[in-house]
């Protein structure tokens, strides 16, 4: 028990810092100077209605292109730790009972509608709540409904390596565009800026979102579909 | 309000930590580190809050000559947008890696692998 001591002595410590920081803490009244830049230039810089999305997609759009990467190199590694683990074609399978009624159809009614808001959320990005990220989970979590209705679905790791390699390559392709036609990599004004508020505005960002939602959606489909082909212990 | 989210996040740190160092089950240890995570997404978002404000995005509720008066800070929400994903990420590996250690000794309980201890 000395340890559970222990630990409750460090988490004691640690809760008293905390502590400090809360008492400590005054709100701030206005934004500060970075908030502000981002509240008074988006709007015409950019011409996206979501901020979050402007500074997301392109004030740091070198961060998130290497949030992207470190998202596909976690996929690839889970693929790789369980590649050794994955079922034999000609293993034998142990009988699965089946997945119901309830499940099966409620599978078959709501995967196309999880795929549709997937869709909508993340071409909404730079107007609503939302994004590529948000999106392409949504998308992966209809191929997680589908594993679990039928959890020996392969799902072909060719077209998930497809789509993913395609949309991170236009991505990037897009970043260099905007080298080349605009102010600089991933500059969102290659194409017009448009009407703030409008679908079609907002210049390349609803494109890269897409494109980001895709691959986001591919990436955590294969570490769905990864860890779900793994040998039943 | 801004306090609550604060405390909030910060007791779940503590709950988290709590959890992982307290749990021999490695499968336990991964759910009490997503729960400390949360935690600290949950502190800068609070960080983020001006009071009286809302989110940053322009329609017919902010508009755009008022923005900087009407909206939150959208600095932390990006911030913890990429967060968020990372921790997914983070939890992914754990759980595969999990898996591997669980193909080599069957069984989940940390105290079994006893290679690394001194």
């Amino acid at each position: 028990m000395i340890r559970r001591l222990f630990v409750i002595l460090l988490l004691l410590g640690l809760g008293g810092v905390f502590a400090g920081l809360v008492a400590g803490y005054s709100p701030d009244d206005a934004l500060n100077l970075t908030a502000r830049y981002y509240a008074e230039h988006t709007a015409q810089d950019i011409g996206a209605a979501n901020i979050v999305t402007a500074i997301i997609v392109t004030y740091r759009g070198l961060d998130t292109l290497g949030e992207v990467t470190v998202l596909f190199l976690t996929a690839a590694i889970v693929g790789m730790v369980l590649v050794q683990s994955r079922r034999k074609a000609d293993a034998p399978q142990r009988a699965l009972p089946p997945s119901g009624e309830l499940l099966t159809t409620g599978t078959r009614l709501l995967v196309p509608l999880i795929l549709l808001l997937g869709v909508y959320v993340f071409v909404n990005g730079h107007l609503t709540p939302g994004g590529g990220f948000q999106g392409g989970a949504i998308l992966a979590s209809a191929v997680l409904m589908l594993l679990l209705t039928d959890p020996l679905l392969r799902i072909g790791h060719g077209l998930i390596a497809a789509i993913e390699s395609t949309a991170g390559l236009i991505f990037v392709g897009i970043g260099v565009l905007g080298i080349l036609l605009a102010g600089g990599f991933l500059d969102n004004r290659i194409l017009p800026i448009g009407d703030l508020g409008n679908l079609f505005s907002a210049g390349a960002i609803p494109i890269i979102y897409s494109f980001i939602g895709l691959k986001v959606g591919a990436e955590f489909s294969s570490m769905l579909a990864n860890l779900s082909e793994t040998e039943d212990l | 309000m801004a306090y609550i989210a604060l405390t909030t996040g910060f007791v779940l740190i503590l709950i988290g930590l709590y959890g992982a160092l307290t749990n021999r089950n490695i499968l336990r240890m991964i759910v009490a580190f997503t729960v400390a995570n949360t935690g600290v997404n949950l502190v800068m978002v609070a960080v983020g809050y001006l009071h009286g404000r809302t989110a940053p995005i322009l329609n017919e509720a902010v508009p755009v000559e008022q923005a900087a008066a009407r909206i939150i800070d959208p600095l932390p929400q990006a911030l913890v947008l990429t967060a968020i994903v990372i921790g997914v990420g983070v939890t992914a590996l754990m759980l595969a890696y999990a898996y591997r250690l669980y193909e080599t000794k069957r069984t989940l309980d940390i105290s079994k692998y006893t290679e690394l201890k001194w």
